[in-house]
Protein backbone atom coordinates (compact mmCIF):
# COMPACT_ATOMS: atom_id res chain seq x y z
CA UNK A 1 0.00 0.00 0.00
CA UNK A 2 1.09 3.15 -0.53
CA UNK A 3 2.41 5.56 2.24
CA UNK A 4 2.37 9.74 2.65
CA UNK A 5 5.28 11.45 4.77
CA UNK A 6 4.26 14.93 5.78
CA UNK A 7 7.11 17.45 6.59
CA UNK A 8 6.27 20.65 8.40
CA UNK A 9 8.73 23.28 9.25
CA UNK A 10 7.39 25.38 12.32
CA UNK A 11 9.06 28.42 14.22
CA UNK A 12 10.54 25.64 16.72
CA UNK A 13 11.58 23.06 14.64
CA UNK A 14 10.21 19.93 12.46
CA UNK A 15 8.17 17.44 12.81
CA UNK A 16 7.60 14.41 10.01
CA UNK A 17 4.28 12.66 10.29
CA UNK A 18 3.57 9.24 8.89
CA UNK A 19 0.44 7.60 7.36
CA UNK A 20 -0.13 4.64 4.80
CA UNK A 21 -2.27 5.23 2.34
CA UNK A 22 -5.80 5.99 3.72
CA UNK A 23 -4.41 8.70 5.58
CA UNK A 24 -6.62 8.57 8.44
CA UNK A 25 -3.84 7.79 11.36
CA UNK A 26 -0.74 9.22 11.82
CA UNK A 27 2.68 9.36 12.88
CA UNK A 28 4.10 12.34 14.44
CA UNK A 29 8.01 12.87 14.85
CA UNK A 30 9.62 15.58 16.17
CA UNK A 31 10.66 18.28 17.35
CA UNK A 32 13.30 17.61 14.91
CA UNK A 33 15.97 20.55 15.53
CA UNK A 34 14.02 21.78 18.66
CA UNK A 35 14.16 25.92 19.04
CA UNK A 36 15.04 26.67 15.56
CA UNK A 37 12.90 27.92 12.33
CA UNK A 38 12.84 25.66 10.04
CA UNK A 39 11.52 27.38 6.90
CA UNK A 40 11.60 24.19 4.30
CA UNK A 41 11.86 20.61 4.36
CA UNK A 42 11.77 18.76 1.14
CA UNK A 43 12.34 15.43 -0.46
CA UNK A 44 14.35 14.68 -3.63
CA UNK A 45 11.88 12.60 -6.11
CA UNK A 46 14.66 11.05 -7.15
CA UNK A 47 15.56 9.58 -4.06
CA UNK A 48 12.50 9.94 -1.35
CA UNK A 49 15.02 9.21 1.73
CA UNK A 50 16.85 11.99 0.70
CA UNK A 51 15.46 15.18 2.54
CA UNK A 52 17.25 18.80 2.69
CA UNK A 53 16.05 21.27 5.42
CA UNK A 54 17.07 24.62 6.21
CA UNK A 55 16.87 25.48 9.76
CA UNK A 56 18.39 28.78 10.76
CA UNK A 57 17.77 31.74 13.48
CA UNK A 58 18.11 34.68 14.22
CA UNK A 59 20.75 34.60 16.71
CA UNK A 60 22.59 31.68 15.01
CA UNK A 61 21.96 32.48 11.02
CA UNK A 62 21.74 29.43 8.29
CA UNK A 63 21.95 26.18 9.06
CA UNK A 64 21.34 23.45 6.30
CA UNK A 65 20.71 19.72 7.00
CA UNK A 66 20.54 16.44 5.03
CA UNK A 67 19.11 13.13 5.47
CA UNK A 68 19.87 10.14 3.68
CA UNK A 69 17.48 7.60 6.18
CA UNK A 70 13.90 9.55 5.19
CA UNK A 71 14.98 12.42 8.72
CA UNK A 72 15.88 9.16 10.96
CA UNK A 73 19.12 11.08 11.16
CA UNK A 74 20.61 14.50 9.90
CA UNK A 75 23.91 15.97 9.37
CA UNK A 76 24.72 19.52 9.10
CA UNK A 77 26.14 20.71 5.87
CA UNK A 78 27.11 23.77 3.89
CA UNK A 79 25.49 26.82 4.99
CA UNK A 80 28.30 29.29 3.00
CA UNK A 81 25.78 31.27 0.84
CA UNK A 82 27.95 33.60 -0.98
CA UNK A 83 26.52 36.12 -3.43
CA UNK A 84 28.86 35.77 -6.39
CA UNK A 85 30.81 39.05 -7.70
CA UNK A 86 29.92 42.21 -7.04
CA UNK A 87 27.04 42.77 -5.04
CA UNK A 88 25.14 45.57 -5.35
CA UNK A 89 21.54 47.12 -3.67
CA UNK A 90 18.18 46.67 -3.90
CA UNK A 91 15.67 49.13 -3.22
CA UNK A 92 15.07 49.71 0.90
CA UNK A 93 11.87 50.12 2.38
CA UNK A 94 12.31 54.07 2.08
CA UNK A 95 13.46 54.04 -1.63
CA UNK A 96 16.97 54.26 -0.54
CA UNK A 97 19.70 52.17 -2.00
CA UNK A 98 20.48 49.28 0.00
CA UNK A 99 23.13 46.26 0.05
CA UNK A 100 21.97 42.90 -0.66
CA UNK A 101 22.65 40.68 2.52
CA UNK A 102 22.11 36.94 2.85
CA UNK A 103 19.79 36.28 5.43
CA UNK A 104 18.21 33.14 4.95
CA UNK A 105 16.69 29.73 3.03
CA UNK A 106 13.15 30.70 2.38
CA UNK A 107 12.65 27.30 0.16
CA UNK A 108 14.41 24.13 -1.04
CA UNK A 109 13.38 22.23 -4.45
CA UNK A 110 15.67 19.32 -5.35
CA UNK A 111 16.14 18.25 -8.76
CA UNK A 112 14.19 16.20 -10.57
CA UNK A 113 16.67 13.90 -11.54
CA UNK A 114 19.17 14.13 -9.32
CA UNK A 115 19.03 13.26 -5.34
CA UNK A 116 22.44 15.76 -5.11
CA UNK A 117 21.37 18.45 -6.68
CA UNK A 118 19.00 20.70 -5.32
CA UNK A 119 18.21 24.82 -5.56
CA UNK A 120 18.09 26.97 -2.97
CA UNK A 121 15.87 30.39 -2.86
CA UNK A 122 17.35 33.29 -0.42
CA UNK A 123 16.47 36.12 1.07
CA UNK A 124 17.61 38.82 0.20
CA UNK A 125 16.58 37.48 -3.20
CA UNK A 126 19.00 34.95 -4.78
CA UNK A 127 19.10 31.89 -6.09
CA UNK A 128 22.10 29.14 -5.59
CA UNK A 129 22.34 25.51 -6.20
CA UNK A 130 24.49 22.54 -4.57
CA UNK A 131 25.04 19.32 -6.55
CA UNK A 132 26.83 18.14 -3.60
CA UNK A 133 24.14 17.20 -1.51
CA UNK A 134 24.48 20.77 -0.15
CA UNK A 135 28.02 20.49 0.65
CA UNK A 136 28.67 23.53 -0.86
CA UNK A 137 26.60 25.95 -2.86
CA UNK A 138 26.68 28.41 -5.33
CA UNK A 139 24.78 31.39 -6.72
CA UNK A 140 22.99 31.55 -9.89
CA UNK A 141 23.51 34.99 -10.26
CA UNK A 142 21.63 35.80 -13.47
CA UNK A 143 18.29 36.48 -11.37
CA UNK A 144 20.36 38.79 -8.62
CA UNK A 145 21.76 40.78 -11.06
CA UNK A 146 18.80 41.00 -13.53
CA UNK A 147 18.23 44.52 -15.01
CA UNK A 148 15.66 45.30 -12.69
CA UNK A 149 16.85 43.66 -9.72
CA UNK A 150 18.36 47.26 -8.08
CA UNK A 151 14.26 48.55 -8.05
CA UNK A 152 13.17 45.57 -6.07
CA UNK A 153 12.38 46.20 -2.98
CA UNK A 154 10.95 43.81 0.09
CA UNK A 155 7.71 43.09 1.10
CA UNK A 156 6.89 43.01 4.53
CA UNK A 157 8.78 39.75 4.91
CA UNK A 158 11.44 40.20 3.06
CA UNK A 159 12.78 40.39 -0.12
CA UNK A 160 12.69 36.59 -0.77
CA UNK A 161 12.85 34.20 -3.64
CA UNK A 162 9.98 31.74 -2.37
CA UNK A 163 9.30 29.56 -5.14
CA UNK A 164 11.07 27.33 -6.99
CA UNK A 165 8.98 25.15 -9.98
CA UNK A 166 10.82 23.15 -12.20
CA UNK A 167 9.12 22.31 -15.52
CA UNK A 168 9.06 18.49 -15.73
CA UNK A 169 9.03 18.38 -19.52
CA UNK A 170 12.35 20.32 -19.47
CA UNK A 171 14.21 20.71 -16.61
CA UNK A 172 15.93 23.56 -18.05
CA UNK A 173 12.92 25.83 -17.32
CA UNK A 174 12.49 27.24 -13.82
CA UNK A 175 10.37 29.35 -12.67
CA UNK A 176 10.47 31.58 -9.80
CA UNK A 177 8.69 34.18 -7.79
CA UNK A 178 9.90 37.01 -5.51
CA UNK A 179 8.07 39.39 -2.81
CA UNK A 180 8.23 42.21 -4.19
CA UNK A 181 9.41 41.77 -7.46
CA UNK A 182 7.32 39.36 -9.05
CA UNK A 183 7.53 35.94 -11.20
CA UNK A 184 10.36 35.60 -13.57
CA UNK A 185 11.25 32.47 -15.95
CA UNK A 186 14.66 30.97 -16.94
CA UNK A 187 15.23 28.58 -20.03
CA UNK A 188 18.53 27.81 -19.25
CA UNK A 189 18.85 26.08 -16.02
CA UNK A 190 18.92 29.37 -13.95
CA UNK A 191 21.30 31.26 -16.11
CA UNK A 192 19.41 34.14 -17.74
CA UNK A 193 16.10 35.37 -16.43
CA UNK A 194 13.07 37.22 -17.59
CA UNK A 195 10.40 38.88 -15.92
CA UNK A 196 7.14 37.21 -17.09
CA UNK A 197 4.33 39.92 -14.77
CA UNK A 198 2.33 40.49 -17.71
CA UNK A 199 -1.13 40.86 -16.96
CA UNK A 200 -0.41 41.85 -13.06
CA UNK A 201 -2.09 44.70 -11.91
CA UNK A 202 -1.17 45.68 -8.16
CA UNK A 203 -2.54 48.90 -6.52
CA UNK A 204 0.65 49.79 -4.89
CA UNK A 205 2.39 50.26 -7.93
CA UNK A 206 1.68 53.39 -9.83
CA UNK A 207 2.17 52.07 -13.19
CA UNK A 208 -0.45 49.44 -14.20
CA UNK A 209 2.11 47.74 -16.91
CA UNK A 210 5.17 47.40 -14.32
CA UNK A 211 7.51 44.80 -15.84
CA UNK A 212 8.60 44.34 -11.59
CA UNK A 213 7.41 45.23 -8.16
CA UNK A 214 4.86 42.57 -8.02
CA UNK A 215 4.29 41.21 -4.78
CA UNK A 216 3.89 37.57 -5.97
CA UNK A 217 3.42 35.08 -2.93
CA UNK A 218 3.13 31.74 -4.93
CA UNK A 219 2.92 29.88 -8.08
CA UNK A 220 1.97 26.07 -8.40
CA UNK A 221 1.57 24.07 -11.44
CA UNK A 222 0.44 21.09 -12.78
CA UNK A 223 2.88 18.75 -13.92
CA UNK A 224 0.86 17.65 -16.27
CA UNK A 225 0.47 20.76 -17.90
CA UNK A 226 3.70 22.70 -17.37
CA UNK A 227 2.37 25.82 -19.25
CA UNK A 228 -0.70 26.57 -16.88
CA UNK A 229 0.24 28.18 -13.69
CA UNK A 230 -2.05 29.32 -10.85
CA UNK A 231 -0.19 32.64 -8.55
CA UNK A 232 -1.96 33.91 -4.74
CA UNK A 233 -0.85 37.53 -5.58
CA UNK A 234 -0.68 39.73 -2.61
CA UNK A 235 -4.46 40.44 -4.14
CA UNK A 236 -5.87 38.76 -7.02
CA UNK A 237 -5.41 34.71 -8.04
CA UNK A 238 -3.97 34.96 -11.42
CA UNK A 239 -3.69 32.29 -14.09
CA UNK A 240 -1.46 31.89 -17.07
CA UNK A 241 -1.58 29.32 -19.51
CA UNK A 242 1.58 30.60 -21.95
CA UNK A 243 4.23 30.42 -19.49
CA UNK A 244 4.16 33.01 -17.87
CA UNK A 245 3.64 35.65 -20.85
CA UNK A 246 0.26 36.66 -20.29
CA UNK A 247 -1.50 36.56 -16.69
CA UNK A 248 -5.47 37.08 -16.09
CA UNK A 249 -7.18 36.97 -12.80
CA UNK A 250 -9.24 33.89 -11.83
CA UNK A 251 -10.64 35.38 -8.53
CA UNK A 252 -14.16 35.54 -9.57
CA UNK A 253 -15.93 34.57 -6.54
CA UNK A 254 -13.52 34.17 -3.56
CA UNK A 255 -14.58 36.35 -0.81
CA UNK A 256 -10.89 37.99 -0.69
CA UNK A 257 -8.70 37.14 -2.95
CA UNK A 258 -5.79 38.00 -0.72
CA UNK A 259 -4.14 35.03 0.52
CA UNK A 260 -0.67 33.11 0.75
CA UNK A 261 -1.27 29.37 -0.95
CA UNK A 262 -2.89 27.92 -3.84
CA UNK A 263 -1.96 24.22 -4.99
CA UNK A 264 -3.29 21.85 -7.70
CA UNK A 265 -5.10 18.68 -7.16
CA UNK A 266 -3.14 15.85 -8.17
CA UNK A 267 -5.68 14.24 -10.72
CA UNK A 268 -6.87 17.20 -12.46
CA UNK A 269 -4.58 20.39 -13.56
CA UNK A 270 -8.12 22.55 -13.53
CA UNK A 271 -8.58 21.67 -10.06
CA UNK A 272 -6.82 24.59 -8.11
CA UNK A 273 -6.53 25.25 -3.53
CA UNK A 274 -6.75 28.47 -2.11
CA UNK A 275 -7.03 29.74 1.41
CA UNK A 276 -8.33 33.40 1.49
CA UNK A 277 -6.88 35.84 3.78
CA UNK A 278 -8.74 38.34 5.03
CA UNK A 279 -6.23 41.60 4.00
CA UNK A 280 -2.48 41.93 4.06
CA UNK A 281 -3.43 44.17 7.67
CA UNK A 282 -5.57 41.58 8.75
CA UNK A 283 -3.68 38.44 8.47
CA UNK A 284 -6.03 35.46 9.38
CA UNK A 285 -9.30 33.92 7.58
CA UNK A 286 -12.27 36.11 7.11
CA UNK A 287 -15.61 36.03 9.41
CA UNK A 288 -13.93 33.81 12.19
CA UNK A 289 -14.14 31.01 9.25
CA UNK A 290 -11.23 28.39 7.87
CA UNK A 291 -12.11 27.55 4.19
CA UNK A 292 -10.03 26.27 1.73
CA UNK A 293 -11.77 27.33 -1.52
CA UNK A 294 -11.77 24.55 -4.68
CA UNK A 295 -12.23 25.77 -8.45
CA UNK A 296 -12.80 23.00 -10.55
CA UNK A 297 -12.70 25.02 -13.83
CA UNK A 298 -8.90 26.46 -13.45
CA UNK A 299 -10.66 29.49 -11.94
CA UNK A 300 -13.28 32.20 -11.40
CA UNK A 301 -15.77 29.35 -10.21
CA UNK A 302 -15.08 28.69 -6.57
CA UNK A 303 -16.78 26.77 -3.72
CA UNK A 304 -16.11 26.72 -0.06
CA UNK A 305 -14.62 23.50 1.37
CA UNK A 306 -15.42 23.45 5.24
CA UNK A 307 -16.01 20.28 6.56
CA UNK A 308 -14.54 19.49 9.77
CA UNK A 309 -12.49 22.82 9.53
CA UNK A 310 -13.39 25.89 12.16
CA UNK A 311 -16.36 27.79 10.96
CA UNK A 312 -16.17 30.04 14.25
CA UNK A 313 -13.63 32.21 16.57
CA UNK A 314 -10.42 30.69 14.11
CA UNK A 315 -8.25 33.59 13.18
CA UNK A 316 -5.21 31.77 12.18
CA UNK A 317 -2.93 32.08 8.81
CA UNK A 318 -1.59 29.84 6.47
CA UNK A 319 1.70 30.98 4.99
CA UNK A 320 3.03 30.57 1.72
CA UNK A 321 4.42 27.12 1.69
CA UNK A 322 2.34 25.66 3.96
CA UNK A 323 0.10 23.93 1.80
CA UNK A 324 0.66 20.47 -0.28
CA UNK A 325 -0.90 17.65 -2.39
CA UNK A 326 -0.23 14.41 -2.06
CA UNK A 327 -0.44 11.73 -5.71
CA UNK A 328 -2.78 9.65 -4.50
CA UNK A 329 -6.27 9.27 -5.73
CA UNK A 330 -8.38 11.09 -4.37
CA UNK A 331 -5.96 13.74 -3.85
CA UNK A 332 -5.16 14.59 -0.14
CA UNK A 333 -4.50 18.14 0.60
CA UNK A 334 -2.62 19.34 3.44
CA UNK A 335 -1.88 23.11 5.28
CA UNK A 336 -0.70 24.09 8.37
CA UNK A 337 -1.64 27.29 10.13
CA UNK A 338 0.59 29.45 12.44
CA UNK A 339 -2.25 28.13 15.29
CA UNK A 340 -0.24 25.00 14.87
CA UNK A 341 -2.42 22.93 13.43
CA UNK A 342 -2.00 20.66 10.23
CA UNK A 343 -5.08 19.95 8.54
CA UNK A 344 -5.36 17.18 6.27
CA UNK A 345 -8.17 15.94 3.76
CA UNK A 346 -8.10 12.39 2.23
CA UNK A 347 -11.24 13.28 -0.45
CA UNK A 348 -9.84 16.17 -2.75
CA UNK A 349 -10.62 18.84 -0.25
CA UNK A 350 -14.42 17.77 0.42
CA UNK A 351 -14.02 17.04 4.31
CA UNK A 352 -11.01 17.80 6.43
CA UNK A 353 -9.40 16.09 9.84
CA UNK A 354 -6.99 17.75 12.21
CA UNK A 355 -3.52 15.85 11.66
CA UNK A 356 -1.88 17.85 14.45
CA UNK A 357 -3.43 20.84 16.68
CA UNK A 358 -0.61 22.38 19.02
CA UNK A 359 2.72 22.86 17.07
CA UNK A 360 4.55 25.72 16.85
CA UNK A 361 3.50 28.20 14.40
CA UNK A 362 3.89 26.36 10.69
CA UNK A 363 5.87 27.72 8.23
CA UNK A 364 6.00 24.93 5.29
CA UNK A 365 3.99 21.72 4.64
CA UNK A 366 5.74 19.04 2.23
CA UNK A 367 4.03 16.04 1.47
CA UNK A 368 5.99 13.10 -0.27
CA UNK A 369 3.63 10.48 -1.71
CA UNK A 370 5.49 6.88 -1.41
CA UNK A 371 4.83 3.35 -3.25
CA UNK B 1 42.35 23.08 28.19
CA UNK B 2 39.99 26.06 27.42
CA UNK B 3 36.78 25.91 28.61
CA UNK B 4 34.19 27.30 26.34
CA UNK B 5 30.19 27.74 27.49
CA UNK B 6 27.89 26.92 24.28
CA UNK B 7 24.37 28.39 24.23
CA UNK B 8 21.53 25.80 24.62
CA UNK B 9 20.69 25.80 20.65
CA UNK B 10 24.82 25.29 19.24
CA UNK B 11 24.94 22.81 22.35
CA UNK B 12 22.12 20.65 19.92
CA UNK B 13 23.68 21.56 16.69
CA UNK B 14 27.01 20.35 17.58
CA UNK B 15 25.80 17.19 19.75
CA UNK B 16 27.73 18.54 23.08
CA UNK B 17 26.93 19.26 26.16
CA UNK B 18 26.98 22.63 27.86
CA UNK B 19 30.73 22.62 28.48
CA UNK B 20 33.28 21.77 25.96
CA UNK B 21 37.01 21.54 26.43
CA UNK B 22 39.52 22.98 23.72
CA UNK B 23 43.53 22.43 23.13
CA UNK B 24 44.40 25.89 21.52
CA UNK B 25 47.77 25.87 19.98
CA UNK B 26 49.49 29.33 20.37
CA UNK B 27 48.00 32.30 21.69
CA UNK B 28 44.94 31.88 23.60
CA UNK B 29 42.76 34.69 21.44
CA UNK B 30 39.14 34.69 20.85
CA UNK B 31 39.98 33.94 16.98
CA UNK B 32 42.24 30.68 18.08
CA UNK B 33 39.38 29.76 20.00
CA UNK B 34 36.71 30.29 18.14
CA UNK B 35 38.76 28.53 15.21
CA UNK B 36 39.76 25.86 17.56
CA UNK B 37 35.85 25.28 18.37
CA UNK B 38 34.89 25.23 14.27
CA UNK B 39 37.29 23.38 13.68
CA UNK B 40 36.70 20.60 16.33
CA UNK B 41 32.54 20.65 15.54
CA UNK B 42 32.17 21.57 12.08
CA UNK B 43 28.47 22.31 12.43
CA UNK B 44 29.23 25.53 14.69
CA UNK B 45 30.81 26.70 11.15
CA UNK B 46 28.82 30.06 10.40
CA UNK B 47 26.43 30.09 13.48
CA UNK B 48 28.59 32.24 15.50
CA UNK B 49 30.76 34.36 12.91
CA UNK B 50 29.02 34.68 9.86
CA UNK B 51 30.86 32.75 7.41
CA UNK B 52 32.27 35.36 5.15
CA UNK B 53 33.29 38.25 7.25
CA UNK B 54 34.25 36.19 10.18
CA UNK B 55 32.07 39.20 11.94
CA UNK B 56 30.18 37.96 15.25
CA UNK B 57 26.98 37.39 14.71
CA UNK B 58 24.86 40.91 16.00
CA UNK B 59 22.91 39.03 18.71
CA UNK B 60 25.52 36.43 20.25
CA UNK B 61 27.95 37.94 23.21
CA UNK B 62 31.60 36.79 24.23
CA UNK B 63 31.92 37.08 27.89
CA UNK B 64 35.12 36.08 30.06
CA UNK B 65 35.99 36.46 33.77
CA UNK B 66 33.15 38.71 34.04
CA UNK B 67 34.07 40.87 32.14
CA UNK B 68 32.48 41.44 28.25
CA UNK B 69 35.29 41.04 25.19
CA UNK B 70 32.55 41.20 22.28
CA UNK B 71 33.93 44.19 21.01
CA UNK B 72 37.16 43.57 21.64
CA UNK B 73 40.18 43.01 18.80
CA UNK B 74 40.04 39.75 17.72
CA UNK B 75 43.48 39.00 18.41
CA UNK B 76 43.77 40.61 22.29
CA UNK B 77 45.14 37.49 24.41
CA UNK B 78 42.51 36.38 26.76
CA UNK B 79 42.84 37.15 30.73
CA UNK B 80 45.10 34.21 31.77
CA UNK B 81 41.95 32.84 34.05
CA UNK B 82 40.83 31.29 30.81
CA UNK B 83 44.32 30.01 29.36
CA UNK B 84 45.32 28.28 32.36
CA UNK B 85 41.40 26.17 32.42
CA UNK B 86 40.11 27.98 35.70
CA UNK B 87 37.09 30.09 34.05
CA UNK B 88 35.51 29.46 31.06
CA UNK B 89 34.97 31.25 27.75
CA UNK B 90 30.97 32.29 27.31
CA UNK B 91 29.05 32.37 24.18
CA UNK B 92 25.76 33.72 24.76
CA UNK B 93 22.75 34.36 22.95
CA UNK B 94 21.12 37.93 23.55
CA UNK B 95 18.04 38.04 25.39
CA UNK B 96 15.46 38.52 22.81
CA UNK B 97 12.19 37.75 21.39
CA UNK B 98 9.46 38.73 24.08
Amino acid sequence: MSKVRLLVGTRKGAFILNSDGTRKSWDVQGPLFPGWEIYHLKGSPVDPDRLYASQSSGWFGQVMQRSSDAGKTWETVGNQFLYEGEVGPHTWYDGSPHPYEFKRVWHLEPSLDDADSVYAGAEDAALFQSKDAGTSWAELPGIRTHKTASGWAPGAGGLCLHTIIIDPTDHDRIFIAISAAGAFRSDDAGKTWRAINHGLRSNHIPDPDAEVGHCVHRLAMHPSKPKTLYMQKHWDVMRTDDGGENWREVSGNLPTDFGFVVDVNANDPETVYVLPITSDSHHFVPDGKLRVYRSKTGGDDWEALTKGLPQKDCYVNVLRDAMAVDGLDPSGIYFGTSGGQVYASADDGDSWKAVVRDLPAVLSVEVQTLS
Amino acid sequence: MIQVVLPRNLQSLAGTGRTVELDVSGQVTQRSVLDALEARYPALLGTIRDPGTKRRRPMLRFFACEEDHSDDPIDAPLPQEVVAGNEPYLILGAIAGG
